[in-house]
């Protein structure tokens, strides 16, 4: 790992306090440790009771458990906020812009900019998408774009989310949870609102319904309560006043979807649908999927019914598209990129692939398709016998693995056992695509936990805190 | 609203109501099986809670699993055992279940409810089983229970997941009724000799004050407990909330409001039955005997229950693309 010492978002490098933590300081320090401490314990209790929890796979039947919550927010300066606000919708368009061209004319293959099989064989493709028009040519109406912060603290976008991106709940409840534990800090300073997103979601839907319609019924489609996100799917169609359906609730009759009410079968017109590609309709993908609609994707291929997100935008977010992202923002936008890409090799190639093998020991490799942090190397801390077998991995299939340089993310002060301690972080805003294309300002911070650590995802301990955006 | 979100809801709520009426359930067994001997010749605690099993129907059941009937252990069974389908701490899970997969329909109170009830069970159910133990439990049972309806009547809006909960609580409690009866009554027969007025007396209290019914007792008859002004009151007397007449009264109320067509088969059955009772009295009952009454009654109510799945929690709706028909398990556990 780099000698030098990650970027602190609280402490410049002399130690002293940045300016948009000053507020945040003056409270701590006026504060007794015992209140902290009883607040704390009040969130968590708090957390349990209202049920703000998650499922784990693989635990025993039923084993939910609280995602932690640190009560330290981590602040983002106004003039930072828009540079990251300009830059997360510039590339957001320009996703779209590339799903809607490679499900029609496919200029960017034509032009070389990506390789097509990379596009063509990708198994996030979807070949039944060809040609099918979607209103305002949106693909991702919700995209989770992952940021980290690294050297001296540039921002950098780890990962694009474009199939169902999870945990914007976990924004707003710990916003509220924030609101009600420690309102003098609210009144001290102007935090930019988050709570309205649901609304701006349900706007969103609307404006992508099929046309000719003056009040859209919208729902949200989930796998049901044994899902681990099944908290967040309940939240949000509670908050936009729509309905929470199962597959089994849905049936389509003439590439029309209906639900099963009891006054008879509604239509809806658009669905936000929690549910993976592979499990949506069984007549045209996994045929033994048993949470899905038979006949969905005609009715959204016959323009009766919007799908958010709609089939097939994995291909966008897939780790080996990935690098070729800031090359897509010039093809179609004519514009410089605003946000950095990570360095990536892309181990198909030869001497990106002789590079990353004799670097593995100070490299990250992921998976392309991978996800939740799972099947990923962290060459510094990992043991030579879990490098090893990641050498044998990728030399029997290259395709399958990217690397990075490891990147010292930025840490934030953290409530730990021991006090206060500087943890790593990252970012996840919401990037909402219908009519046009918009963020709530603020996003969704992870925190590694453990102390070192750079794994962040609820799934390996990770914790949330609340992320405020300053105002002018 | 979806057919899956009505059942689930008119389930979370029979549950709800199912947890305190079984709390009301033991608290009456508890009271007849502690009455000195003398007031019982003969008869043992074990036979009070051997009715008790009997009046949920689950003599059999109980057997199989636990055997002998004593007291700690019928108890037990009925409060905490999770392998009693209709255990109190079943009832919490599966209203907290409901309550989860539905939480988008119900108020965030709500379901703070019923995930404080069923995360604070272990705490109340500690030492429940031990005779010092069970009143304590009992009492937050119903309190958890009334906390749960109170948060539902001041922060849910009355939409049709209202009118589904308030259905379900309403066609739970006749149930219960019913059952309590049916357990005073299996005992009086035991009892043919007016000479045993005074038993009678403390054991019609005992289901008075377990139904919290005595008070009420009090100013409708301004006597004696007698059993039959007990029968009548809880079978139609319109102000006491859990008496036959009231609940009937409030599911045809409810169905009304629910069903598009007035003369749809639930209007039509609900309204027979609550008229039935609106415009019964005591001495009908007792030339018609009080058990075939209640057992009529039962299947009555048994048939409306039915109807009320068929007409708004299955939908027979298919498409062309031939979707298949949620085989939907409405968790029936009593009846």
């Amino acid at each position: 790992m780099s000698a030098r010492p990650p970027y602190d978002e609280m402490h410049d490098a002399e130690g002293t306090i940045r300016p948009h933590y000053a507020r945040f300081a003056e409270w701590m320090n006026g504060t007794q440790d015992a209140r902290i401490a009883q607040k704390r314990r009040q969130a968590e209790i708090s957390f349990h009771r209202v049920g703000i929890t998650f499922a784990v796979y693989g635990e025993e039947s039923g084993g939910e458990r609280l995602i932690p919550f640190d009560i330290a927010p981590r602040i983002i300066p106004s003039g930072e906020w828009k540079v990251l606000e300009a830059g997360l919708i510039q590339r957001v368009r320009a996703l779209n812009m590339f799903l809607h061209d490679i499900y029609h004319d496919r200029r960017i293959l034509e032009f070389g900019v990506l390789p097509e099989s990379l596009v063509l064989r990708n198994a996030q493709y979807r070949p039944q998408m060809q040609g099918i028009d979607l209103p305002n040519e949106v693909y991702a109406h919700i995209a989770g774009i992952d940021i980290v912060r690294a050297g001296e603290g540039e921002y950098y976008v780890l990962e694009d989310n474009l199939r169902v991106p999870s945990g914007v709940s976990y924004m707003l409840e710990n916003r509220k949870m924030m609101m009600r534990l420690f309102p003098e800090l609210f009144a001290a300073q102007a935090v930019a609102p988050v709570e309205h997103y649901p609304e701006l979601l349900l706007e969103t839907l609307q404006s992508v319904a099929p046309e000719g319609l003056d009040e859209p019924v919208a729902a949200v489609l989930t796998p049901g309560s044994y899902n681990s996100a099944y908290f967040e799917h309940a939240f949000l169609a509670q908050q936009m006043g729509v309905e929470l359906v199962e597959g089994q609730d849905l049936f389509v009759d003439d590439e029309t979807v209906y639900m099963r009410t009891t006054r008879g079968p509604r239509r809806v017109h658009v669905i936000y649908r929690r549910i993976d590609d592979d499990f949506l309709d069984p007549q045209v993908f996994r045929t033994d999927s048993v949470l899905g609609v038979p006949g969905l994707f005609s009715a959204v291929a016959a323009g009766r019914v919007t799908l958010a997100n709609t089939f097939g935008t994995g291909v966008a977010d897939d780790k080996s598209i990935y690098p070729y992202v800031p090359e897509m923002i010039r093809f179609y936008l004519s514009e410089d990129p605003i946000l950095l890409n990570v360095p990536t090799y892309r181990l198909r190639q030869d001497d990106d692939r002789r590079y990353v093998l004799e670097h593995l020991d100070e490299l990250v490799v992921k998976e392309a398709q991978g996800a939740g942090g799972y099947g990923m190397l962290i060459g510094p801390t990992a043991s030579k016998a879990e490098i090893e077998t990641f050498r044998q991995r990728i030399l029997a299939e290259p395709e399958r693995y990217i690397a990075q340089p490891t990147l010292s993310l930025s840490t934030c002060p953290t409530f730990v056992e021991s006090g206060v301690a500087p943890r790593h972080v990252d970012l996840r805003p919401y990037v909402l695509s219908g009519s046009e294309t918009m963020v709530v300002p603020g996003g969704l911070t992870r925190v590694a936990l453990r102390e070192g650590s750079l794994v962040v995802n609820s799934s390996q301990g990770g914790g949330t805190k609340d992320t405020w955006v300053l105002e002018d | 609203m979806l057919c899956r979100t009505a059942s689930d809801l008119y389930w979370l709520s029979r549950y709800v109501e199912r947890a305190e009426n079984i709390a009301r359930l033991v608290d009456l067994t508890q009271r007849i099986s502690l009455l000195p001997e003398r007031l019982d010749p003969g008869k043992s605690a074990t036979t009070a809670w051997r009715r008790g099993l009997d009046a949920l129907g689950q003599l059999e059941l109980f057997g199989a699993a636990r055997g002998e009937i004593e007291p700690e252990t019928v108890r037990q069974w009925l409060m905490l055992d999770a392998d009693n389908p209709s255990s109190i701490h079943n009832c919490l899970f599966h209203g907290r279940e409901l309550g989860r997969a539905q939480r988008g329909a119900i108020t965030a109170e709500m379901y703070q409810e019923l995930n404080t009830s069923w995360l604070d069970l272990a705490e109340a159910g500690e030492g429940a089983a031990d005779s010092d133990g069970v009143s304590a439990f009992l009492e937050w049972v119903k309190t958890r229970s009334a906390a749960f309806r109170g948060v539902t009547f001041g922060t849910m809006g009355r939409d049709e997941g209202y009118h589904f909960m308030a259905l379900g609580t309403a066609v739970e409690r006749a149930d219960n009724t019913v059952r309590l009866l049916d357990i005073k009554y299996a005992q009086s027969e035991e009892h043919e000799s007016s000479s045993r007025d005074f038993i009678q007396y403390y054991q019609w209290s005992a289901m008075l004050q377990s139904m919290s019914a005595f008070e009420t007792y009090r100013k409708n008859y301004r006597d004696a407990v007698d059993p039959l002004h007990v029968s009548e009151m809880m079978i139609f007397q319109p102000d006491m909330p859990h008496s036959l007449t009231a609940c009937t009264q409030s599911i045809h109320r409810i169905l009304e409001v629910l069903a598009q067509d007035p003369r749809s088969e639930v209007v039509r059955k609900s309204g027979a039955l609550a008229a039935r009772l609106r415009y019964g009295c005591m001495s009908e009952v007792q030339d018609q005997g009080i058990k075939a009454f209640l057992d009529d009654f039962m299947q009555q109510l048994h048939g409306l229950t039915q109807a009320i799945v068929d007409a708004f929690m299955t939908s027979t709706a298919t498409g062309n693309a031939g979707s298949v028909e949620p085989g939907r398990n409405t968790g029936a556990v009593v009846s």
